[in-house]
């Protein structure tokens, strides 16, 4: 089997995944994501139903031309694309900074696993 | 024989050529089922967008917008932005925590056997729903694209179901993922060209394409109409269309998220950050892929029109009508074969993710209680499924016909991955208190909220005048009881009470205390599974 020949798997007992997640670290590195995720998500949330929203109870507002026969639902619609892919750019570049708390909390719990010579 | 069928031929010769290649490398649980955990992130990336972008967002949205002009363009919105939640929300735990499906994820923490057991019916409905809706539309499809060369309804499904299961039976995940990556890349040279084609129709100019979009001339009731079609309510009218769009846009937004095809995708890389790094490029993809979709439906409904397109096959028509109308009839035989392509990677996609399932959930962990009794077993059971599953889409199919009405099939699998899958996923994800007894009665009343509002919606509820005959009559004839096409904005939050009402009505510590490892494991991909050698 393929698996066989993997890198092995961390593993631990419950005590220990306990005590990691009392740890400084993960609890700094839970805080650090919510800072962004759930902003982040509140905003998305927010601007992409505001176009249902008035798409579907004010249409008349929405067909007011902007350029030319360019009108502000198509606009705002594609807005949204855009909305998309600056969200989505800086969740990358936040989550290079939850990696690197992330590689920290394992790289101790793997020399704290290996010293204690269980694994 | 027609330039079409050669084309369609050709992509069949390659794919078969990779199924080949990948059958020698799929032996083994995670290269079979998660192709060896080693596809990178701009493959995923490309294959999660050719897993995604059906039939029905290729040649469905461009009919759409021909013919209801704005409010079609809404569900490509829909469908990128839905992205954010896949990228903030599930792909990343999701890769750290789980194996093979969605369901690893809930067995965590919670009673494995009964949460598996759900959240498997649940994966299977989702797939062969939307593989039924898509062999209907193919076989359809493919007989009109090829109808000279004398190729029928039948003969097409069972050639769209017989490859199908070529690719997932022999080559496994790594087959489906290059049948994924070559689809998009097809779709998205054939998109980008037809875009190129339509504005030089315009003489590059967007003032005189979008003039166009605003003065579209059709016929209706024999009657010569000219409307405005970048103005919305073409599609969604009231009394209920404003609340049928906003349900619309529940069910894409979070039930993109709960597509188990799409959320299998994130276990073939290595690592949670490849998996991120996937989404983005699938979004790239994807969003680039729907603006364009500007082009080919108002391009459609100004260069052909609507009533071109109603006497030469119906909406679905309107994107290969566009590309002979542009470039004659070698372009309609490129965009009927990219067409082709779509569906086939699509229903291998599904395929894959509903054999794996049945395999992994259903049979290992729900009947032989977690233990494989001979190694490889797993994955003959998933090949044997596959086949199964196949073989009763392709029945199913036949049995319908072409002009069975099943567009809905497609609405119903979103609002089943928002309304089951999402709300367990993520509870289990980030509530302590969460237990199984929550797991199971939310995955059943999402299942069933979804399910039961279909049947009485107006996809399936509605008095049809006598012409229309056989299986293209709605199944019950009376007044829809629930007034929207998209259940999602009542079965949604049927989901989630179930859920939660489920959890706090019972008593069950043990689902709390392995809460730590899972929030640790899916936070920092301590201890997840690694990508196999070669």
């Amino acid at each position: 089997m393929h698996e066989a020949k993997a890198p092995k798997r961390f593993e631990a007992d419950k005590t220990e995944w306990d005590r990691i997640a009392e740890t400084r670290e993960f609890k700094d590195l839970m805080a650090t994501k919510k800072i962004f995720i759930v902003p982040a998500f509140v905003f998305f949330i927010v601007y992409y139903f505001l176009l249902p929203l008035l798409v579907g109870y004010a249409p008349q507002f929405m067909a007011t031309k902007v350029i030319g026969e360019v009108n502000l639902a198509y606009l705002f619609a594609l807005s949204q694309f855009f909305m998309a892919w600056t969200v989505a750019w800086l969740y990358v570049k936040a989550a290079g900074n939850f990696d690197r708390l992330a590689q920290d909390i394992i790289e101790k719990a793997e020399t704290r696993t290996a010293q204690q010579g269980g694994q | 024989m027609s330039t079409a069928l050669v084309m369609f031929l050709g992509f069949i010769a390659v794919t078969l050529g990779i199924t080949y290649w990948a059958s020698k490398r799929s032996a083994g649980t995670s290269a079979y089922f998660a192709a060896s955990r080693r596809v990178t992130g701009w493959q995923n990336g490309i294959a999660v967008a050719g897993d995604y972008m059906s039939a029905a967002s290729f040649l469905g949205i461009a009919g759409i917008i021909a013919f209801q002009g704005y409010d079609g363009f809404m569900f490509s919105v829909g469908w990128l932005v839905a992205y954010l939640t896949v990228l903030l929300v599930v792909a990343e735990p999701l890769r750290n925590a789980g194996r093979y499906t969605m369901a690893d994820v809930l067995a965590y923490r919670l009673k494995p056997r009964p949460v598996r057991a759900m959240a498997s019916i649940s994966t299977l409905t989702v797939s062969t729903f939307y593989m039924i809706a898509q062999m209907v539309g193919a076989g359809a499809l493919v007989a009109l694209l090829l109808k000279d060369s004398g190729i029928s309804y039948r003969t097409a499904v069972i050639g769209v179901g017989v490859l199908m299961i070529v690719y997932v039976v022999f080559g496994g995940m790594l087959a489906t993922t290059w049948v994924q990556i070559i689809k998009a890349i097809l779709l998205m040279a054939g998109t980008i060209l037809l875009s190129i084609l339509v504005l030089a129709h315009f003489h590059f100019s967007l003032g005189d394409f979008f003039n166009a979009i605003a003065h579209v001339t059709y016929h209706d009731k024999g009657q010569e109409v000219v409307k405005d079609f970048l103005t919305p309510g073409l599609r969604y009218k009231p009394p209920y269309g404003a609340l049928d769009l906003i349900s619309l846009g529940l069910a894409l937004i979070f039930g993109t998220a709960g597509l188990p095809h799409i959320l299998v995708r994130f276990y073939t890389v290595p690592d949670a950050k490849t998996a991120r790094a996937s989404v983005v490029w699938a979004m790239v993809l994807i969003g680039s892929f729907y603006i364009m979709t500007t082009f080919l439906g108002f391009g459609a409904a100004t260069i052909v029109g609507r009533d071109f397109i109603s006497t030469h096959g119906g909406t679905n028509m309107s994107a290969p009508l566009l590309a002979q109308a542009l470039a004659g009839n070698i372009f309609f035989a490129f965009i009927s074969a990219i067409a082709f392509a779509t569906i086939l990677a699509v229903v291998a996609g599904l395929t894959i993710s509903a054999s794996t399932s049945f395999a992994h959930d259903l049979w290992t962990n729900v009947i032989h209680r977690g233990e494989e009794r001979k190694p490889g077993e797993e994955v003959l059971v998933a090949r044997i499924s596959a086949f199964v599953v196949g073989a009763v889409a392709m029945a199913v199919a036949i049995l319908l016909g072409p002009t069975a009405n099943v567009a809905f099939l497609v609405a119903l699998a979103f609002a089943v991955a928002a309304s089951a899958n999402l709300p367990v996923i993520v509870l289990s994800i980030f509530w302590r208190r969460f237990n199984t007894t929550g797991a199971v009665t939310g995955l059943a009343v999402g299942l069933l909220a979804s399910i039961g509002l279909i049947l009485l919606s107006p996809s399936l509820m509605a008095i049809d005048p006598p012409t229309v005959t056989g299986a293209a009559r709605h199944l019950i004839q009376a007044k829809a009881i629930f007034p929207l096409e998209n259940p999602g904005i009542l079965s949604i939050p049927l989901g989630f009470l179930g859920a939660i009402l489920g959890t706090l009505l019972s008593h069950e510590p043990t689902s709390e205390h392995k809460f730590n490892e899972l929030l640790v494991r899916s936070n920092t991909g301590l201890g997840a599974e690694r990508a196999g050698a070669h």
